[in-house]
């Protein structure tokens, strides 16, 4: 198992052709209280980079963007009614959701642990 | 839009106290202010409502309107400086008593609302002549060109921004208060007593915008630094920052200007034509008369109405109200409120479907979610009447 992350502070982790996502610990800081998670729709294609789900703060909403391409699998639903989760395990509890690959080459494209951590830094 | 990158932020002079307390600074208005300190967004909400928050509101617009002549001639000076005033504004300013304030509304000709402001009769018969004035930061410079150029000759406008006005807000203010200006846990809503500190004279006024008891405080630059530091010492007072003024003034049901109201908005329609007094409203002799008064007989097209939403999705600024695959109004605030631990929104709805309990669809993302339209505030008030 491998976890990659986005310039946008998404995390993906993962195993075999199947990678979860959720947003970094430095996103949900950022973002502050998390009060409304919406998930994308299981069966759903996405396309990396797209809008995938949104995250909400007492002051905003804020998009989620697809790590990769490939299929929705699973979604989170205890985010539904613990949107707290997100704040307090961004990077465990609080996952959004599990997507297929449907090109696990994109993955070379995404920054490892080390250099997000150095990414992050030079915010 | 200016580009935020290019455009010159100003600081307050709590700046660089805000840094101190850990506070993520955002532009606002112009200004470099505190968004939010460590505590967060919902703890310092939850803070205010509980114990005292402190906000800085430096960047807004205080200012003096006086005579050309000067002050002192007691009423008959005030009676001059109001109808000056009132060409202006929809409010009965002449009859304000000595140390009262009212919330009223800056018109264009056609009745549309140029800003909310909050206009204080001073105490004391050598002091008559002369208003305080406080209008909002994002539109003060607006505001002060049309009381000059309406004005010119007759009345002499001067700025008080380079100053401190903090807030103090929630149940236990009133007890910080009274530590540092004894005598202030008298004042009733909506009015204010002058006070001298460290040889500079402050205004202290008993309002806010967060629905709970407070206070306003105008002072000096160098008396208002340490009286802040020392206020925030005391552990009933917490710093609060933009994020929490926002969701405070909403779950009150308090417009926010630019938002909630504008050029395009009358005060019946936002639902504040409690702004315009009777004296005023037969006189008639006020900025788009004709347009308010017939709003005010056969009622307006569209009112200003609390939305709550049913699920847990906000539903923000710019969200599309339906009945029935109609659009029948917008929101113009919404977020989430804290202290009703749910979703509140405000917005403008056709008349025919303002009243409370009205069940409509909230076009979130493209999807419909249930809303209900809602008596305003949220969270009940808690002035000191």
């Amino acid at each position: 198992m491998a976890t990659y992350y986005t310039e946008d502070h998404e995390w993906i982790s993962v195993e075999g052709d199947a990678g979860k996502v959720g947003i970094t610990k430095y996103a949900a800081e950022q973002l502050g209280d998390v009060v409304f998670v919406e998930t994308p729709d299981v069966g759903k294609t996405v396309k990396k980079g797209d809008d995938m789900a949104v995250v909400e703060s007492v002051k905003a909403a804020s998009d989620v963007y697809a790590p990769v391409s490939g299929e929705v699998t699973e979604a989170n639903a205890a985010l539904a009614d613990a949107p707290e989760t997100v704040n307090e395990s961004p990077e465990g509890d609080g996952w959004f959701c599990v997507i297929k690959l449907s090109d696990t080459g994109e993955l070379d494209g995404l920054m490892d642990e080390a250099a997000y951590t150095a990414f992050c830094k030079g915010l | 839009m200016a580009n935020q990158t290019t455009e010159t932020l100003k600081r307050t002079p709590l700046y660089d106290m805000h840094v101190d307390l850990g506070a993520r600074i955002v532009p606002f208005a112009g200004y470099e202010m505190p968004v939010q300190f460590p505590m967060g967004v919902m703890g310092e909400h939850t803070w205010t409502r509980t114990h005292a928050g402190l906000f800085d509101v430096s960047h807004m617009g205080p200012c003096f309107l006086t005579l050309e002549e000067g002050i002192g001639g007691g009423d008959e000076a005030h009676a001059a400086i109001s109808a000056l005033v009132e060409t202006l504004v929809p409010s009965d300013i002449a009859g304000l008593k000595q140390g009262q304030a009212r919330l009223t509304v800056l018109l264009n000709a056609e009745g549309g609302i140029l800003d909310d402001l909050i206009i204080t009769r001073p105490i004391g018969d050598d002091a008559q002549g002369s208003l305080y004035i406080v209008v909002n930061g994002a539109v003060k410079h607006q505001d002060w060109e049309i009381f000059e150029t309406a004005l010119a000759g007759k009345a002499v406008l001067t700025r008080a921004d380079d100053r401190i006005l903090f807030a103090l807000q929630g149940p236990e203010a009133v007890d910080v208060m009274s530590d540092f200006f004894p005598g202030c846990e008298e004042l009733a809503f909506m009015h204010h007593m002058p006070f001298e500190l460290n040889g500079t004279r402050c205004i202290v006024s008993r309002c806010g915008y967060t629905g709970e008891d407070g206070f306003e405080v105008l002072v000096s630059a160098v008396a208002g630094v340490p009286l802040v530091e020392e206020m925030l010492e005391d552990t009933r007072v917490r710093p609060v920052g933009l994020g929490a003024r926002d969701s405070l003034r909403l779950e009150a049901g308090l417009c926010l200007y630019g938002h909630d109201m504008d050029a395009t908005r009358d005060p019946v329609e936002a639902g504040m034509a409690w702004v315009i007094q009777k004296t005023r409203r037969e006189a008639g002799n006020f900025p788009g008369a004709a347009r308010i008064l017939a709003a005010l007989k056969d009622g307006p097209a569209e009112k200003r109405v609390g939305i709550r939403p049913l699920e847990r999705a906000p539903a923000r600024e710019g969200t599309e109200i339906e009945i029935d695959g109609k659009t029948v109004g917008v929101v113009t605030s919404g977020g989430f409120g804290p202290t009703v631990d749910h979703p509140v929104a405000m917005g403008y709805i056709a008349a025919a479907h303002a009243a409370p309990g009205t069940k409509v669809d909230l076009m979130v993302r493209g999807k419909a979610r249930p809303g209900e339209v809602v008596a305003l505030p949220f969270v009940p008030h808690n002035y000191k009447r």
